[in-house]
């Protein structure tokens, strides 16, 4: 029996001072070209929160647009605000830096997040009037500190300091006097995938109407690393997360693999549920402040906003089988091996090679969900629309399948593709970001499966020069599947019981 | 006489395009020297 997806959430969190102080394209330029005019320049050149909330990808991620909307909405996006926008969305929400770095000391245990007196005050009366942070969360709000203590931690202490408009408004404190894996900065990083991850639990639980205590197991998959000198990445961000978000019936682990930690993570998932191991697997991630503005030179130069300027997160349920919610089937998973090869005709037929085993053609398919970046980031930096390329790649493996003829390629991409809008945030663009619609298109009939692809740059982390992809394909519910034993284990012990009953009641009888 | 016989190649290929290990071979094939290649991935 195939498990299901039960929901999803998605969140993004608008982080200006972030992009600035935490993104790498920015520190390694202030560390190679401190007086450069792009430093200089970046200040001016940052979105508001109310832009970055009509943002049409950004409303797409959140859920209130759908991709196919997005499609029919000509570039440049970043000029064509959403009229009426909101914040909240169908998924999740997008959240202002100023509440985020509050959520961040809430989701800190070990009183390393240090926020000055006022900031909090203020800021902790937007939160209370947020619908998702119930009095436990609010609970966990420090009072504060004086400005002066905050900026000595920073000044002498190697705290890794957190601006909001341009302010000192607190910091993060090392964690240990000379461990490098517990230093301010690593700290941060780890809080704020911890924080965003956090927020999409609480948006997954909300948006769903799922019940906390029925989760068991939650794998992160973000590209993060939590761990001391001794153990570098030793984990573990999942059970961290699903302690501040109320998850008291669940552990966890993490799962890594870069850009495809979220697919390789929902086959785990998947296999834990069909297998039996656990009822209520969560797949979860937060993002990254290193990719703030990542692409932000070139935004600049082509006359655009920094685009990369929200931190992403999501989270995903899946559940036993119950009949009526799309499947994941294990059957037909496609992976790169280590001995595919890399050249892209070997990448693409590795992933989608597993409908051979269905007899499936390329196009009885109806959606490809790949790398999902917008193409607005991508596209001035010459990264070229991401998406699109991963669409013709599968086309021209079509072409040469023979499941379509050359010139149906166009179409292909339009009618087994969607237009990007996902943030570069890594492992956040990759596959998943469709998965809140594809429940959707699958329970409203609009399509019959979809496959999904998480591709990882595992060479980055220089260990191997070797790429990793994998897929699996969501399919419309075949229905009647639901556990309905007819009669139930205990029922079974009672009539056995009995029967051994009468026998022995009998052989007493016929002694006598 | 092959279309890069005797000279020097700097390949960086791209994750979601042609990978550096790709490029690579086909240097090879064509008498190109690999003195640099590597993958990066722009997202």
């Amino acid at each position: 029996m195939n498990s299901v997806i039960l929901g999803s959430s998605y969140i993004m969190v608008f982080a200006p001072d972030m992009v600035i102080h935490n993104g790498t394209t920015q520190t390694t330029e202030r560390t190679v070209n401190p007086n450069s005019e792009y430093l200089k320049e970046i200040k001016n050149h940052l979105r508001t929160f109310e832009q970055v909330v009509g943002y049409l990808p950004n409303q797409t991620y959140i859920g209130n647009i759908t991709p196919d909307e997005l499609s029919k909405y000509e570039m440049p996006w970043f000029d064509k605000p959403k009229d009426g926008a909101t914040r909240e969305g169908k998924f999740g929400e997008i959240m202002p830096q100023e509440e985020f770095i509050v959520l961040m000391q809430i989701c800190d245990v070990f009183d390393l997040v240090k926020l000055e007196k006022q900031f909090v005050f203020d800021t902790k009366a937007k939160l209370m009037v947020h619908p998702l942070f119930d009095e436990g969360l609010l609970g966990r709000i420090k009072e504060g500190e004086e400005f002066d203590t905050i900026k000595k931690y920073v000044d002498e202490e190697h705290a890794e300091p957190i601006y909001n408009n341009g302010e000192l408004v607190g910091c993060v404190k090392r964690a240990h006097d000379i461990d490098l894996n517990l230093s301010g900065h690593v700290m941060f990083e780890n809080l704020v995938s911890k924080a965003s991850n956090v927020l999409a639990l609480l948006n997954l639980v909300s948006k769903n109407n799922i019940n906390k205590e029925e989760i068991e197991y939650v794998v992160e998959c973000s590209e993060e690393a939590c761990g001391d000198m001794n153990q570098r990445g030793g984990g573990n961000f999942a059970k961290a997360c699903a302690e501040v978000a109320g998850f008291v019936n669940a552990t966890g682990s993490d799962t890594r693999g870069f850009c495809a930690a979220p697919t390789h993570a929902l086959i785990e998932a998947a296999a834990l549920v069909k297998a039996g191991v656990y009822k209520k697997v969560v797949v979860s991630a937060g993002g990254s402040t290193a990719k703030l503005g990542m692409n932000g030179k070139d935004h600049i130069k082509k006359g655009f906003p920094i685009l990369e300027d929200c931190i992403g997160g999501f989270a995903v349920l899946i559940g036993e089988n119950d009949g009526v919610n799309p499947e994941i089937n294990l059957d037909l998973v496609g992976r790169h091996t280590v001995g595919t090869g890399s050249s892209p005709q070997a990448v693409i037929t590795s992933l989608v090679s597993s409908l051979d085993k269905a007899g499936m053609k390329i196009t009885d398919i109806d959606k490809y969900s790949v790398e999902m970046q917008n193409p607005e980031v991508t596209k001035p930096a010459g990264a070229g629309d991401v998406p699109l390329a991963n669409y013709k790649m599968i086309g021209a493996l079509a072409v040469k399948r023979g499941d379509i003829d050359r010139k149906e390629l166009a179409d292909f991409t339009v009618k087994h593709g969607m237009t990007g809008w996902a943030p570069t945030q890594g492992h956040i663009p990759s596959g998943v970001p469709y998965l809140g619609f594809c429940r959707e298109d699958i329970l409203s009939g609009k399509i019959k499966n979809a496959m999904i692809v998480g591709k990882g740059s595992l060479f980055l982390g220089r260990m191997t020069n070797l790429f990793d992809g994998v897929s699996f394909i969501i399919e419309a519910n075949k229905g009647g599947q639901k556990k309905t034993s007819a009669i139930s284990e205990e029922q079974i012990k009672n009539l056995i019981a009995n029967a051994l009953k009468d026998f022995a009641s009998n052989l007493l009888s016929e002694q006598e | 006489m092959s279309l890069l016989e005797n000279k020097k190649i700097i390949i960086i290929g791209d994750r979601d395009g042609i990978p550096g290990q790709a490029i690579e071979e086909c240097v090879k094939t064509a008498g190109g020297e690999v003195v640099f290649s590597s993958t990066e991935c722009f997202v």
